[in-house]
């Protein structure tokens, strides 16, 4: 609740500051330490104090899970705010104003981890999407952005209009926008639960962008600006996952024997299409799109096996991606082109540089010691427990491997080949800031589990 | 009448719907298309919430289940109005842009 008000309230401030405010510093500033006033709310009500304590009649329910993944995407949102705030107010005219969307996108984000009504599903989904709209077409004059925009829109609201003929066909077979579990002794109809689940689950595939729904995501993410790519492929996704979860978690039930095999097609199709089409990327920007469909396939993982650890590795994999893939992002900004050639001969002009990026692609691909190889693991580790069988964790298995190849192409043109990398102007400072991720993701890929001790207590 | 009428002609709509934003290559009309999918859901919520208010009225005369149905309209028809001033305001930047709301002129992120 704390960080739903807080949100709101400090995107209205921003939106203001965007005219009252000169200076992109002070503005960057601003939404830092609104940033950080937005974490301190939400650690507030996880220790039971609250701002408003209003009963949401149930649309609401606050769980330890959800609260601190709030957290999470709060702290993220800090990281990539004061690594990428240059960056932004390169965009337009009104940094101010992207920082206000920011601010309503994380509105939606904890409306997403917390809703227990459909129709707040409804509603969460759709403050994240709109500013991710805006963002994705916020490079006014370039033709590439109007396109990604247009298409993201269109395909966007589509997938909108399939969420909610999947909501209508549950209300009318249950008669409320509850998300509750199935009972044996109530006759629901089943037809009508069953398609309206099957809708829910192929929208929420499209805002994931997983297997059959994917198609949108390699031009989208090739034609918005990098910023705001990075933002979109790693917390606006990752929230998603969480919602996905939820929903899911308890009403996969209803689906019955048919769920065992949507879902593992689903998955597999994912990780097919993603590592498979990837390895044949020249542009750096678009292997890297549909390396986070690949990666979506594995965040899928955390649906099949239903438990804690399913939760705990769903935490723990959206942080490390989350991080690995605004680090990789940040290093591709300072590139004056997106083709694997601009990368050639970086270890030797820029040797700090080159070894942040290897950390980060070594923790996308699962290497031991950076933070990727345990998220992949507690993956794996939760569908076994959940009792899949062994043939879905070798196809995984295999999958990884091939993303290895894309990955480590850029580490070989970065060491291997001779050239000279077309590498922007670069401060000091931003290298010092990449090594804090550099340095988080390392720290979680020996200890894991200190993500996770703060759910419990 | 009964509700499978309804539900027929709600599913009907919203197929006119899905045809039109696969097949129409205007970026208005497939945004009207998209409109139309939402609309068909709006009246198949009213169609259901006054399904069970009517069930739940042979019992209480004052009752007010199904309300949420109606209640859900008023939202989607919200989130709707934003959708469609943030999509208009994409299709006029694209069309001062490359004068066209074609979207085939849109591949060229293809290759």
């Amino acid at each position: 609740m704390n960080a739903i008000i807080v949100s709101a309230l400090l995107g209205v401030i921003m939106m203001f500051s965007s005219w009252c405010v000169k200076g992109e510093r002070t503005q960057k500033t601003i939404a830092l330490i609104g940033l950080f006033v937005l974490i301190v709310a939400n650690l507030a009500q996880m220790n039971g104090w609250y701002v408003v304590n209003y009963d949401t009649k149930s649309m609401l329910t606050f769980s330890r899970f959800g609260l601190y993944a709030n957290t999470l995407f709060f702290g993220l949102t800090f990281i990539y705010i004061w690594i990428n705030g240059e960056e932004i107010s390169k965009i337009g005219n009104h940094a101010a104003d992207f920082y206000a969307l920011f601010f309503f996108m994380l509105c939606g984000v904890s409306v997403l981890t917390s809703f227990d009504n459909l129709l707040m599903l409804f509603i969460g989904i759709e403050i994240l999407s709109i500013p991710l709209y805006i963002l994705t077409g916020s490079d006014k004059k370039s033709l590439f952005s109007n396109e990604a925009a247009i298409k993201y829109f269109l395909m966007g609201s589509f997938s909108t209009g399939i969420l909610l003929l999947g909501i209508t066909l549950i209300y009318g077979a249950t008669g409320s926008f509850h998300l509750t579990i199935p009972q044996a002794g109530v006759k629901y109809e089943q037809f009508m639960t069953s398609a309206g689940l099957i809708l829910i689950f192929a929208a929420m595939n499209f805002k994931v962008s997983a297997a059959p729904f994917h198609f949108w995501t390699p031009d989208v993410y090739d034609g918005a600006p990098t910023v705001f790519t990075s933002f979109m492929a790693t917390i606006a996704k990752a929230a998603g996952f969480i919602a996905f979860i939820t929903i899911f978690q308890t009403q996969y039930k209803a689906l019955g024997y048919s769920w065992g095999l949507i879902l593992p097609f689903v998955i597999i199709s994912t990780l097919l299409v993603g590592n498979v089409t990837a390895v044949f990327q020249r542009s750096v920007k678009r292997m890297l799109a549909y390396s986070s469909i690949a990666q979506a396939g594995f965040m899928l993982f955390a649906l099949y096996g239903t438990s804690t650890l399913a939760n705990e590795g769903i935490l723990l994999y959206m942080v490390v991606y989350s991080l690995a893939s605004i680090g990789v992002f940040a290093v591709l900004i300072k590139m004056k082109e997106n083709s694997i050639e601009a990368f050639h001969g970086l270890g030797k002009s820029h040797p700090l540089l080159a070894f942040l990026t290897t950390v980060f692609l070594c923790s996308l691909a699962g290497i031991p010691i950076t933070g990727g190889f345990f998220a992949k693991y507690y993956m794996i580790n939760s569908i076994l427990l959940a009792g899949a069988g062994l043939w879905l964790v070798i196809v995984a298995m295999v999958f990884a491997t091939i993303s290895v190849y894309y990955y480590f192409k850029v580490i070989q043109a970065m060491y291997f080949v001779e050239g000279h990398p077309a590498i922007m102007e670069l401060d000091k400072t931003y290298t010092y800031k990449l090594s804090v991720i550099a340095i988080l993701l390392l720290i979680l890929g020996v200890f894991p589990s200190l993500l996770f001790n703060y759910l419990y207590f | 009448m009964p509700i499978q009428y309804y539900i027929y002609l709600c599913l009907a709509l919203f197929s006119i719907g899905v045809t039109g934003v696969l097949t129409r290559r205007n970026a208005i009309v497939v945004f009207m298309c998209i409109e139309l999918m939402l609309n068909a859901v709006n009246l198949l919520l009213v169609a259901f919430s006054k399904m069970f208010h009517g069930l739940a009225l042979a019992s209480d005369a004052t009752t007010t289940v199904g309300i949420e149905g109606q209640v859900f309209v008023f939202f989607i028809m919200v989130v709707a109005a934003a959708e469609v001033s943030v999509g208009l305001a994409i299709i006029v930047m694209m069309y001062r842009n490359t004068h066209s709301v074609d979207i085939n002129f849109l591949n060229r992120l293809k290759n």
